[in-house]
């Protein structure tokens, strides 16, 4: 029956090269923690997406039950927090998920540099790497505040305050980000836009240029 | 790939007509024991997948997300925190090479050079060596990045004051409000003299500044003497009125802002009382 399914459907969009592709990469033996133990350094880029691939679903939950106002915000937050089944734990990933995103993708970096993957010819991927890991940085800065609570309110003023100090730049991008004279309903409207559309899209986007150039190289040999 | 004349297509699509057998590419010809990504790589990978998944259910499960009190951007006590990710930056603009006059150090000029040498790395360190041994300089400058974000975290982490940050920003819900008696003289004088600033306009405290004024274990006199001589972070001199306005303010407070009579403390103000009220509690 799924064969059928498939032939049809292949029939029609010709899918099987790009199936072939997916599927039919080598494994070599260096990277493969089943042959080499040390070879686990191999899996921290993985473990990055697999921890992005748990944001993304968590904060999809999340999202569910958070209002980005600041009258309920803080209210949502904690109504999730107490009330809702699973809500704490669904908020814990995503909380701890964020740190540990974090480690994996300082982890992998390392890794790349000290095995000197990013040389000749995979510069290009190495740049993209370096975007993402950008990318992630504004993603924990833009979800710090939308808790609303303490810590969020007041660890977002003074990164805005030391984003303002930067020359030229620094007022109109805090302007940018504040939305207004005040940390306040224009700041959470904004940074959610942020961290729920704009960078999560920019996040795709560089993931997928970073696995497709991935597979067109493949990976880098042993040392 | 067939081109040209002659091509078959399915329908008046693109889609060539012709199919290409869909079979595994023959792992046996490549070198060492290199395996195919799908299916075998992937299921270890999957375990060691789930193996991790487990540990950081556990983790999320055990230590939930902490949430502080609602943000109120009048309390300008706070002790702000980035999350820990930043701190290496955040501690950066703290020293004096990197501050004031020297801002432009700390928040462009070093971040800059580290951040930007990381996204041109390729093209700093172009040869065609590979292992780190053999290009020591971008080794060493990678290992004194790292060692120095690793060094600004403790730093930062290490001159935080724990104690305090766990105090502030606590959770006030409305069950810990106490309504006080906003119209009896006690709470006149509280508001004149100024510890409403610390306290609260309910005692209810106001986040760093001091705490709540709530079912305290002193007596009117220990209180009176709090007021004038202050308590560990509170300073002294903070009362300035007379003793008899003392007497009041410091049984206003024991009472939880609740007087008896309400309106008039004068009247009702006995001073060997103070033993009793003492018990009442
Ligand atoms: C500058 C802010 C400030 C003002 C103004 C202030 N307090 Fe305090 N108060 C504090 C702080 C901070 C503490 C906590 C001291 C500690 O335990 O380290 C405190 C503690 C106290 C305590 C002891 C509470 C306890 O739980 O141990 C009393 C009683 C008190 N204050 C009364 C007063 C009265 C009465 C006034 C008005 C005259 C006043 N305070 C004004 C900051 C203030």
């Amino acid at each position: 029956m799924l064969q059928r399914i498939y032939d049809w459907v292949d029939e029609r969009m010709d899918i099987t090269p790009l199936w072939r592709d997916i599927a039919d990469h080598e494994v070599p033996e260096h990277v493969n923690p089943a042959h080499h133990f040390s070879a686990f350094i191999y899996c921290f880029g993985g473990l990055t997406f697999f921890v992005t691939v748990i944001q993304i679903l968590s904060g999809m939950f999340l999202t569910m039950y958070y209002v980005p106002d600041i009258i309920n915000a803080y209210e949502s937050v904690y109504y999730l927090q107490s009330e809702v089944a699973f809500g704490a734990i669904v908020r814990a990933m995503h909380h701890w998920g964020a740190s540990v995103v974090i480690v994996m993708m300082f982890l992998h970096t390392l890794r790349v540099f000290f095995t000197g993957a990013y040389k000749k010819p995979r510069e290009l991927n190495w740049v993209v790497g370096v975007l993402i890991f950008f990318v992630m940085l504004g993603l924990g800065l833009t979800g710090y505040l939308l808790p609303w609570d303490m810590k969020a309110y007041f660890a977002t003023v003074v990164a805005l305050e030391i984003m303002e100090t930067v020359p030229i730049i620094g007022e109109s991008l805090r302007t940018l980000l504040q939305g207004g004279e005040i940390v306040g309903a224009q700041t959470l409207a904004r940074f959610f836009a942020i961290h729920v559309f704009f960078l999560p899209g920019a996040l795709l986007g560089l993931l997928a240029a970073h696995f497709i150039m991935i597979r067109r190289q493949g990976i880098s040999g042993p040392l | 790939m067939h081109r040209g004349k002659g091509m078959k297509f399915v329908g008046d699509s693109r889609v060539p007509a012709e199919k290409k057998p869909n079979i595994p590419k023959d792992y046996s010809e490549f070198p060492g024991k290199t395996e195919a990504f799908w299916p075998n790589f992937l299921l270890k990978e999957w375990l060691v997948g789930a193996v991790f998944l487990i540990g950081f259910l556990c983790m999320a499960t055990a230590y939930p997300a902490s949430l502080e009190g609602v943000a109120d951007p009048t309390d300008s006590a706070y002790i702000p925190l980035p999350d820990w990710y930043f701190l290496f930056l955040y501690q950066l603009l703290k020293y004096q090479f990197a501050s004031g006059d020297f801002e432009l150090i700390g928040n462009v000029v070093i971040p800059g050079i580290a951040f930007g040498a990381l996204l041109i790395a390729p093209w700093l360190d172009n040869g065609p060596e590979r292992r780190p041994s053999r290009r020591p300089i971008a080794t060493a400058m990678m290992m004194l990045g790292t060692i120095a974000t690793i060094y600004l975290t403790w730093e930062s982490v290490e001159e935080h004051d724990w104690e305090a940050a766990e105090e502030q920003g606590e959770i006030i819900t409305d069950d810990d409000i106490i309504e006080v008696d906003q119209d009896a003289r006690g709470y006149e004088i509280y508001e004149e003299q100024g510890c409403i600033e610390c306290h609260g306009d309910q005692m209810e405290g106001a986040g760093a500044a001091g705490p709540d004024l709530y079912d305290l274990p002193y007596g009117a006199e220990d209180i009176a003497e709090i007021a004038v001589e202050g308590i560990g972070d509170m300073p002294a001199g903070l009362f300035d009125g007379d003793d008899e306005e003392l007497e009041v303010l410091s049984e206003y407070i024991e009472a939880n802002g609740q007087p008896d009579d309400g309106d008039d403390g004068e009247e009702d103000d006995d001073e060997d009382d103070n033993g009793d009220d003492e018990e009442d509690e």
